[in-house]
This record gives structure tokens, sequence and C-alpha cells, in this order.
């Protein structure tokens, strides 16, 4: 945790720390929160610090817990730790730079203080971060990978069952992947590629086929956003029957950001992938199942 | 009903009129995609595996499964007797459904028995049974060929290995999970 604090305070990023009990959420479909007295857990801090980004913050950054309910898995959590970042007048090229730097430096600050501590072990054993980072478009590991294309995987709804089955297990076996360039049904808050309107600024970093982040260059076109958002509404309340609340004041906070990239990092899995755990619950203090 | 958030290892569901058992589950939910649940399930009948995804959404039906005590009684013309132990009631399951439980079953003996919709579909065995061993070759003291175990033949007609000194008449120990002989037993 000091290490990662430390790579951010070291590149002039302000560490900013947001309510995690909220009365309006993102609505985003495929994340159910959990509530708390008439109010949401957070799933993620991303409203409240592109709300800074809008005041006038450029470089952010935050650690925190964040829930997500039902999920629960050898790489899920309920309760789990969230890393996100955010940098005005920039694009997702920047982010996936900040993770390559990242998770190098992560690895030798865990090195030294292994050092330290008179233990010699080895972090993200098996992975090469030195020679250059994979970079695949969502297209190409279709091409690559899948029985069928992107199109025809969004076209029968089943993009996520192939994308787990086919894809996921193939990247990031050497060097971490970038899995980049989503098509723009599956970016909601992500802003279209300027020469490929289908396509959205979107990335996922996977490593040994786990997802470790989701970074974007951010949509800051309130009509635009408020567009997508009302879908989601209308999807939430068919398959959910729940109704969700517009997050207006976001809508109107995000109209003063220019240009900015965010990213969400799972911290639990950047250390089971730095310690090879085989199950999230290894690398937690507590797993639901030992507070019980 | 059952939904798929309920999915985990050994909770049995109904597919298609059959009950499964999960034997292994994997939760993946990509980037801000839905919620997937992979499933591998045993058909409790016919014992075929079958892998699955499923989303949240999706229901199942809970099987009607009821295990009960039942006790062993006769062997007639391929069908084996049992009585419930707590009603009384009397039913014969066959040859083939028996399986290689056939192995080890003994008069009187008391089984766990599972059915599906009032259908027997699998007997569990105690962990350990007691036969008595009706042939062996005697031991011929100073055999120095080097076997450590002979076959023997016990009273349900099973064949397994012993070691030397288990004799025509002994009760042997018998791990039915394995079928293995466990310990010669002092009468």
């Amino acid at each position: 945790m000091a290490s990662l604090r430390s790579f951010f305070a070291g590149r002039g990023f302000l560490e900013v720390d947001t309510p995690i009990r909220q009365p309006v959420l993102i609505p985003e479909r495929y994340i159910e929160p959990l509530r708390s007295e008439g109010a949401y857990l957070q799933t993620s801090p991303e409203l409240c610090m592109k709300r800074l980004l809008a005041s006038g913050c450029a470089k952010i950054f935050q650690i925190c817990p964040c829930f997500r309910k039902n999920e629960q898995g050898r790489r899920h959590l309920e309760e789990f730790t969230m890393l996100e970042w955010y940098h005005s007048g920039e694009s997702y090229l920047k982010l996936m730079a900040d993770c390559e730097e990242l998770l190098r430096f992560v690895q030798q600050q865990f090195i030294l203080q292994s050092d330290l501590h008179g233990y010699t072990r080895s972090f993200f054993a098996g992975f090469d971060f030195e020679s250059a980072w994979e970079r695949l478009t969502v297209e190409s590991a279709f091409q690559k990978y899948s029985p069928c294309s992107v199109k025809e995987a969004l076209a029968d709804n089943s993009f996520d069952e192939i994308l787990v089955e086919y894809v996921e297990p193939e990247l990031g076996k050497k060097t971490p992947t970038f899995l980049l360039n989503y098509p723009l049904e599956l970016g909601s808050l992500a802003k279209a590629k300027a020469t490929e309107p289908d396509t959205v600024e979107r990335f996922e970093l996977y490593l040994g086929g786990i997802e470790l982040a989701n970074g974007f260059s951010e949509l800051t076109d309130a009509a635009e956003q408020r567009l997508r958002f009302e879908e989601e509404i209308v999807d939430i309340k068919r398959t959910w029957g729940q109704d969700i609340t517009m997050p207006d004041v976001f809508l109107r906070d995000i109209e003063n950001i220019k240009v900015a990239a965010g990213i969400a990092l799972g911290v639990d899995r950047l250390f089971m992938l730095a310690l090879g755990a085989e199950d999230i619950a290894d690398v937690v203090s507590f797993s639901p199942a030992d507070l019980v | 009903m059952l939904s798929a958030s309920d999915l985990r290892k050994g909770l049995k569901v109904q597919i298609d009129g059959n009950p499964y058992v999960v034997i292994d589950f994997e939760f993946s939910k990509p980037g801000k995609g839905q919620a997937l649940y992979r499933c591998k399930m045993r058909n409790m009948i016919s014992g075929n595996q079958l892998v699955q995804t499923y989303r949240s959404n999706d229901k199942f039906e809970k099987p009607d499964l009821e295990e009960r005590k039942m006790q062993y009684l006769y062997n007639g013309g391929g069908e084996y007797h049992f009585m419930d132990t707590e009603n009384f009631d009397q039913m014969f399951i066959t040859t083939e459904q028996l399986g290689e439980n056939k192995s080890f079953l003994v008069d009187n003996m008391e089984v766990d028995m599972l059915f599906f919709e009032g259908q027997a579909i699998d007997i569990t065995m105690p962990m350990f049974v007691y036969l008595n061993v009706t042939t062996a070759d005697p031991w011929a003291k100073g055999d120095t060929s080097g076997n450590d175990t002979k076959p023997v033949t016990v009273e349900t007609g099973y064949e397994l290995q012993v070691p030397p000194f288990v004799e025509e008449g002994d009760k042997i120990q018998i791990d039915t999970r394995t079928g293995a002989y466990v310990t010669r037993v002092k009468e």
C-alpha cells in the first residue's frame, strides 16, 4: 500500500478521500450496489473523483474500499480495495504508460522491502515487465482467439461468455496485455474514438488471464452521457425491476471537464498476482469467511 | 426456485427433468460485463457431466430428492430387496442400479438410499464393511518369492488382494470407496 502511495506522491498526484456512502450512483446495468440505510455503498469512487476533476483538480488518486453485491469467487469479494487515478488533459494512452511504470515500480519496491526484512523472494513470478507490453485491440483479440467476431458476439449477446471462455485466458501470459478499443456499447462512460466512432477509448489491463484494471478517456459531453445513462436506467428497470435516479449533479459537473482520463485498478488482485495467490481471500486480512 | 447466485459446489439443481449436482464452480465477471457462473455438473442418474455457463437471472428448479435409511433383505433373480427402516416399506433395485456396491452388500446391512421423485437413484454404503473370507490359498511359510499380497474371495463373491497371513474364515475390513483391504478383524 505504501509503495502505491509513494508512486503517485512522487508524480505530483493529490491523494483524495471521498464519501463511501452515497445517495446516488452511476447507473451501470451489471454492477449491483449494496444498500445502506436509504443510501448505497459506493461501487467505485468514480462519481466523486470526477466531480473533483471538474472543480479543478488536475491529478488525483484514491485507495478505498468498494462494494459490489453478489460478487464472490476466486477473483471477487463483495468488499474489495480499489485504486483509482485521474489525469486531466490526458487520454487513455497516458494511463497505459502509467500502468507500465506503476507495475515495474511496485515490483521493485516489493523486492526492496523483502530484502530489507531479511527474506528474499520474487514478486510477479513468471511475468516479464521489462519487454514491450502487448497491446491488442478487442477486434484483433477476437480474431485471434475467439470462434466468432466481435460483431457476431454482440449480436447474439454472448460477448461476455466468449471473452471469459476464449479470450481472457490468453491475455497477459508473459508480459501484461492491454486489451483496448472496446465497442461503443461496452463503454458507457468512455469517449468514442475520433477515427472510429463505433469504438471507445477504453482498455483493460490483463495479467495471467486476470483483469487487473479498467481505464478510459473520459466522456465529458454531458448530453451524450445523459443519453447513455438513460439507456442503462431503462435496462436496469427491465432486468432487475429497480428504479435508479439519474445522477444530475454529476452530469452538471462533468460539463466543466475538458479532457481527462481515469482508471480503476483492483488492489487485492494486484497483490494476488504479486504473490502468486490462487484465491483473492488469501491476500486480504480477513475474508468474509474469516469474520464468522 | 434457486437462482444463479445460489450456485456453489455441492448444490443440487434440476435441469431438463434431471437432478444434477454441481461439482465445480467458478464465478467470473469481465470488466463492466455481466456476472457469469460457470458450472461443471454431474447428472445424478446417468453420471454424465455437463459444463454450462449461467447468468444472474437464470433460475433453477430444486430437484425432489430424499435420502432414506434402508436395510438390505435379500437378492432374488437380480432384484435386490430393501426395507425402509422407518416405515418398513419394501422396494427393490436392479443389479445394474446397484453397480459395484453389490460386492459389499450383506444381509441386514443398512445403507443410505437417495430417491429422486420417488425412484432410487443412488446408494451410499457405509465407509467400511466387514466380510468373511470364503476362499484363500494357505500361507506357505518361508515363501520368499517376494509377493506381499495374495488374492482371496469374500462371502459376496468379491475378489481382492490381501496380505498373505489372511486365511479362510477370517473376517476382514474393506474400504467401500476404494474396494481395498484395510485390516483383519479379530472375532
